[in-house]
């Protein structure tokens, strides 16, 4: 009961560092969403390009996250402030799943759907929007799903580098030895990560099942 | 891509009306003038000369890997003739834009190939949308496509998997005449339907064409669907052409490949002796 107590007791804190929390990985996923896609997008179209570009993903992945942000600190105009690192690091992190799910996703279109689309004169942007992109929104979206759960996740260990968050109670609880005030970082992240999950599962399972009814 | 001139377009051969005015300026709606192709060094078709007019039906018959598909998409450009020419109302498909030579053939392939996050009315308007058709006139096309292809207007607002075979089949047909092009190239398009509703598919396309008259392309392994639907047949083995026969010729024809062909589909139906013996 120590932990609601000292949660309500510290209610204002608690929504702010929320809302920073929300701040930081939905502008990150945002961000990887606006690089990603469209790279994912880029290596169905120049096939050679897939192995560089998902490789450079995988790699900045194995990356250890701590690690990441002080290899950005020296960045210009990225450095200068703690939140920016952050969001470059995490949308960083996010390229992987929202590139590969891209392509996959693109890729496993009926083959037979985007020949009949090609052989009607389709030129090749009506192709991707009319076709391919709406074929593969179910898998696409699984990816966001991916990104954001893990951006969310990640961005507890912003608050190591100052940008705020949820995390800034986890380091503050473990400073201070106390459970309570970890808790306060851990449970509301753990709770968004779960509904942003649940929300883009839903969204997801809504364009499958109505894209691909056959 | 930017929009080239054309001197033949859809449109004005639609336009043109019927198939005597286009014949006579004197070029085939579709010729192969000794065409080969290959992928990666394997030769899938080989020297092949054949021609198609305005208002004729010719069907490829083949077995499976016998080129009949492969030709049909030099015809719409989907593929390239290494060497030779294909010529599409008199002009080879490397001068056309292929945007514009695709939307002037209409594509109909097994089970209708539809968009599955289409609705039939979006399958079936999809050329003419973005040949930026306004609305009123897409409608009204939509409305009387499905009416020529023999479906009820209700089915405009579903989706593919919401229809049963013959109906996609419909469809596919529907769409693929959407823009009124001259030319019509179907691949086995009747071939994933029940007996019967193949049966009925066949008689109401000859109907059709009869109307249309178009230059038609027509590929199928099926040589009851071949005699039915052709003026000519061009039997393929191999990449290679064995013979260029009106449908009439074609079922006297004495070539040992087209006798084999007949006998394999003339035997009656009923049930194989040696399974009658045994039971």
């Amino acid at each position: 009961m120590n932990f609601l107590h000292f949660m309500s007791a510290n209610r204002q804190q608690v929504i702010e560092l929320t809302l920073e929390h929300i701040q930081l990985a939905g502008i990150a996923t945002l961000i990887a969403a606006f690089v990603g896609i469209p790279l994912g997008i880029l290596i169905t179209r120049i096939p050679s390009l897939s192995k560089l570009i998902i490789g450079g993903a995988n790699v900045i992945q194995t990356i250890p996250s701590l690690a990441l942000f002080g290899f950005l600190i020296p960045a210009p105009w990225i450095g200068e402030r703690a939140s920016r690192l952050a969001i470059l690091a995490l949308a960083l992190y996010c390229l992987l799943p929202l590139i590969r799910n891209t392509y996959a996703g693109i890729r496993g279109v009926d083959p037979a759907v985007v020949e009949a689309g090609r052989a009607m004169g389709l030129t090749d942007r009506q192709l991707l929007f009319q076709v391919e992109l709406p074929l593969a929104s179910g898998v696409i979206v699984a990816g966001i799903r991916l990104a954001v759960v893990l951006s969310i996740g990640l961005a507890t260990i912003a608050a190591a580098i100052g940008a705020g968050g949820l995390g800034e109670f986890i380091f503050r609880g473990l400073a201070m030895v106390s459970n309570q005030v970890i808790l306060a970082g851990a449970i509301p992240a753990a709770l968004l990560a779960l509904a942003a999950d649940f929300l883009l599962g839903l969204l997801e399972r809504r364009l499958n099942s109505f894209w691909l009814k056959a | 891509m930017p929009p080239t001139q054309m001197p033949l377009t859809s449109n004005e051969t639609a336009s043109n009306g019927s198939a005597s005015n286009a014949t006579s300026s004197g070029a085939s709606a579709i010729e192969f003038d000794r065409v080969s192709f290959s992928l990666n060094g394997h030769p899938l078709l080989e020297n092949l000369s054949l021609a198609v007019n305005h208002g004729e039906t010719l069907v490829l018959l083949g077995r499976s890997g016998s080129g009949k598909t492969t030709t049909l998409k030099l015809v719409n450009g989907l593929l390239m003739p290494v060497e030779g020419e294909v010529r599409i109302s008199g002009r080879s498909t490397a001068n056309w834009d292929p945007i514009r030579l695709r939307r002037s053939i209409g594509y109909v392939i097994q089970d209708g190939g539809l968009f599955p996050h289409f609705t039939v009315e979006r399958n079936i308007g999809l050329v003419p949308r973005i040949e930026g058709w306004d609305r009123p006139r897409i409608d009204a096309r939509v409305r009387a496509l499905l009416a020529l292809v023999g479906l009820n207007s209700e089915l405009a607002s579903r989706y593919p998997s919401e229809l049963s075979g013959g109906q996609r089949q419909r469809v596919g047909v529907a769409r693929a005449l959407a823009a009124d092009p001259p030319i019509l190239i179907l691949d086995e398009a009747f071939s994933a339907l029940d007996p019967i509703t193949r049966s009925e598919m066949q008689k109401e396309f000859r109907a059709l064409q009869q109307r249309m008259r178009k230059a038609v392309v027509f590929v199928t392994h099926d040589l009851r669907e071949a005699l039915l639907l052709a003026d000519r047949i061009v039997l393929m083995e191999s990449g290679r052409k064995v013979v260029n026969l009106p449908a009439e010729e074609f079922s006297r024809s004495e070539h040992p490949l087209v006798r084999a062909y007949r006998e394999a589909f003339s035997a009656p139906i009923e049930m194989p002796t040696e399974k009658r013996e045994s039971q």
